[in-house]
């Protein structure tokens, strides 16, 4: 079917709807005027501003460590979570089980922010870093039971048993024929939840103390005093991160579903 | 030929590999394996033939250790397995869907469970390297399960059950996909396989011919239940009941009332105003008794005169031919409508064919060449 003009202009429209503020971001972290809305020529200096900002620095740092440590977390939960959903015997009241998992990905941020607040003051954790782990491990750890349970359907359970009848315990049989197979669903849930993390603002200023501000709260903190074109600079660096993990993880996906189709098409 | 040497089943000293003791698996209400005893001898090649949903699977899987059963046990050289998980048994099964791991290559694939046991490199290596050979996969050890064709697919898969030696092999359908050629090679490298390690196989099969050349015995299942266990001869020649001399190749079955006529001989009255059909057999049948005399089409001899000779005789007319390159079968219409068939082998070219549709011909047989059943 050839592009009508009403289709190129709708297509045009919505992209612009969705990219526009992004483009003029980066474009404006280019600029050398610190005035972010008058454009004067192009520089990087933003960018080396940025690098020499001890607090954007400790702030950055503060997002890695929550983003590598709750990504982590919750991918090995999530998978477990998955794999019991998924494999284990059926006992009363699974469906519930499986949908609830389910629950935080349409719970409104605030309320799973407040509740975990509320949690945290409640058994006398001093807020920092590690309460910001936890909370975002709770949040991502369903994001990554969805992908790996979605993978997990579709594999053959025959091939752990036969790694079963060929002498594996079940943590062996998991650990050696699983896992490699799900591996990419895994992968892609790590930088699911990874990305989910870098970008979250609103359960990390709930749960977060005076010892650890992340990225996403500097920068919102900062833009309330007027937008820097620091700000631009640093926005541009979170929007490649983000951007490199959600492609990395849909061409592990995308790779991991046309070996698939070989392997099936190779079966007849 | 083995089969006369090899009858452990006849011995009542020998002690069974395998005892099924009145197993029963249901799941939920409903029961796939009823009261099943069985016993299964070392180094045999036992075949489980059955219609599709009989329980076959089932019983291999609670061989396996994949199911319980809910009642009965079932020993293993002895012991009882029941409680012993898949990865402690000496079972291993070779699945309908080959269950090969992609992640691994061939070579691989074969090794994973001599690696599980933990056994040296360098025996392992050898280990491998023989199964290979074995299943003429040398040149594929390296490919990937989605490289290499449905047939090495399945040999792979064979490879990998047998590389362990385990003392007993199960197959469920190995054969379901292969073409003929392909599944008559297969069958022949399986009994040389068996031969050479002395392995006890339990095969699953939908096909009868594969089960007949095969197998040592040959078990008929229905409904979750042991209909017959017996050599295939014996299957074919002697069958227990008219379920399995009609599951079991083509057959006539011809319905009537029993009269002992002398020592292990038994007259069947099967149509009015019809001469009596002479049959031996060593059950009993009461006076008159409703019985069953099974005969094979090609025992069934199609000639235009009656034979001076025969025992049994029957007249009847062609009503058609069936032409199978190397046999013909006759489907004759006897008295009161029914049908017999009788198959000749084609040494004649077809058009000297003696007989054409509407002949009227005689057909005769021995009174040793049916078989007379109560059911
Ligand atoms: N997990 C299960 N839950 C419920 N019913 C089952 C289960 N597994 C098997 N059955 C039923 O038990 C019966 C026997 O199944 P089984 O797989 O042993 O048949 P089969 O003889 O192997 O048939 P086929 O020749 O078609 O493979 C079937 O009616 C099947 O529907
Ligand atoms: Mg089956």
């Amino acid at each position: 079917m050839r592009l009508s003009w009403f289709n190129i202009t709708s297509l045009t429209l919505g992209f612009a709807f969705l990219y526009l503020p992004m483009i003029i971001l980066v474009i404006y972290s280019f600029n050398e005027s610190r005035l972010v809305t008058v454009w004067t020529g192009f520089s990087t200096k933003w960018y080396g501003e940025l690098l020499s900002n001890q607090a954007f620095l400790d702030a950055a740092w503060v997002t890695l460590k929550v983003a590598v440590f709750s990504s982590t977390l919750a991918t090995v939960l999530g998978t477990l979570a998955a794999y019991a959903l998924v494999r284990g015997a059926r006992f009363p009241g699974r469906t519930l089980f499986s949908g609830m998992i389910y629950a935080p990905l349409v719970m409104p941020e605030v309320i799973t922010g407040l509740s975990l607040l509320l949690l945290f003051i409640g058994i006398g954790l001093d807020r920092g870093v590690l309460t910001i782990v936890l909370a975002h491990t709770t949040f991502a750890m369903c994001y990554v039971s969805v992908v790996v349970s979605s993978r997990l359907v579709s594999f053959d359970q025959s091939l752990e048993e036969a790694a079963l009848d060929l002498g594996c315990s079940p943590w062996d049989a998991f650990r050696l024929v699983t896992l490699p197979i799900i591996a990419p669903a895994v992968i892609s849930g790590w930088l699911l939840a990874f990305t989910l993390s870098l970008d979250d603002l609103v359960i990390a200023s709930f749960t977060t103390g005076p010892s650890a501000t992340t990225l996403p709260i500097k920068i919102f903190s900062a833009v309330r005093l007027g937008v820097s074109p620091e700000i631009n600079a640093l926005s541009t660096l979170m929007i490649a991160v983000v951007t490199l993990g959600v492609i990395i993880a849909s061409l592990i996906s995308k790779r991991n579903f046309v070996r698939e189709q070989q392997g099936v098409a190779g079966r007849h | 030929m083995p089969e006369c040497a090899f009858a452990p089943w006849t011995d009542p000293g020998a002690e069974p590999l395998i005892r099924f003791r009145n197993v029963t698996k249901r799941f939920g209400d409903f029961t796939a394996v009823r009261d099943l005893t069985l016993d299964i001898y070392e180094h045999e090649f036992f075949a489980l033939l059955g219609p599709s949903g009989c329980g076959k699977t089932t019983m291999m899987r609670m061989l396996a250790g994949f199911e319980t059963p809910s009642s009965g046990h079932i020993e293993l050289a002895g012991q009882n397995i029941v409680p012993v998980p898949p990865n402690k048994r000496a079972v291993n099964m070779m699945f309908q869907s080959y269950a090969l791991f992609p992640h691994l290559n061939v070579w691989d694939n074969i090794a994973f469970g001599l690696k599980r046991d933990g056994m040296p490199k360098d025996a392992l290596r050898e280990r491998v390297a023989e199964m290979l050979k074995l299943t003429h996969l040398e040149r594929f050890a390296r490919r990937k399960p989605h490289q290499i064709s449905g047939g090495q697919r399945q040999r792979v898969a064979l490879a990998r059950s047998l590389a362990k030696a385990p003392k007993l092999l199960l197959l469920d359908e190995p054969m379901g996909a292969l073409d003929k050629k392909l599944r008559q090679e297969t069958q022949f490298e399986l009994m040389d396989i068996q031969e050479k390690t002395g392995t006890t196989f339990v095969i699953v099969t939908h096909d009868q011919e594969e089960a007949m050349t095969v197998a040592s015995r040959v078990a008929v299942m229905d409904e979750g239940e042991l209909i017959q266990v017996a050599t295939p001869s014996a299957i074919y020649e002697a069958p227990n009941c008219v379920y399995v001399a009609d599951f079991i190749g083509d057959v006539n079955i011809i319905e009537g009332a029993a009269h002992r006529a002398g020592e292990d001989r038994y007259t069947v009255h099967w149509a009015d105003g019809q001469a009596p059909l002479m049959a031996a057999s060593d059950k009993a049948f009461s006076p008159a008794q409703n019985a069953f005399l099974a005969i094979r089409p090609e025992k069934v001899l199609v000639t235009a005169e009656r034979p001076a000779d025969a025992v049994n005789a029957i007249q009847g007319r062609i009503h058609d031919i069936a032409y199978l390159g190397n046999i013909s079968t006759y489907h004759v219409e006897v008295a009161g409508g029914r049908m017999l068939k009788a198959q000749t082998a084609n040494t004649r070219r077809i058009e000297n064919r003696g007989f054409t549709w509407e002949n009227r011909v005689w057909l005769s047989w021995d009174s040793t060449a049916g078989v007379l059943l109560e059911r």
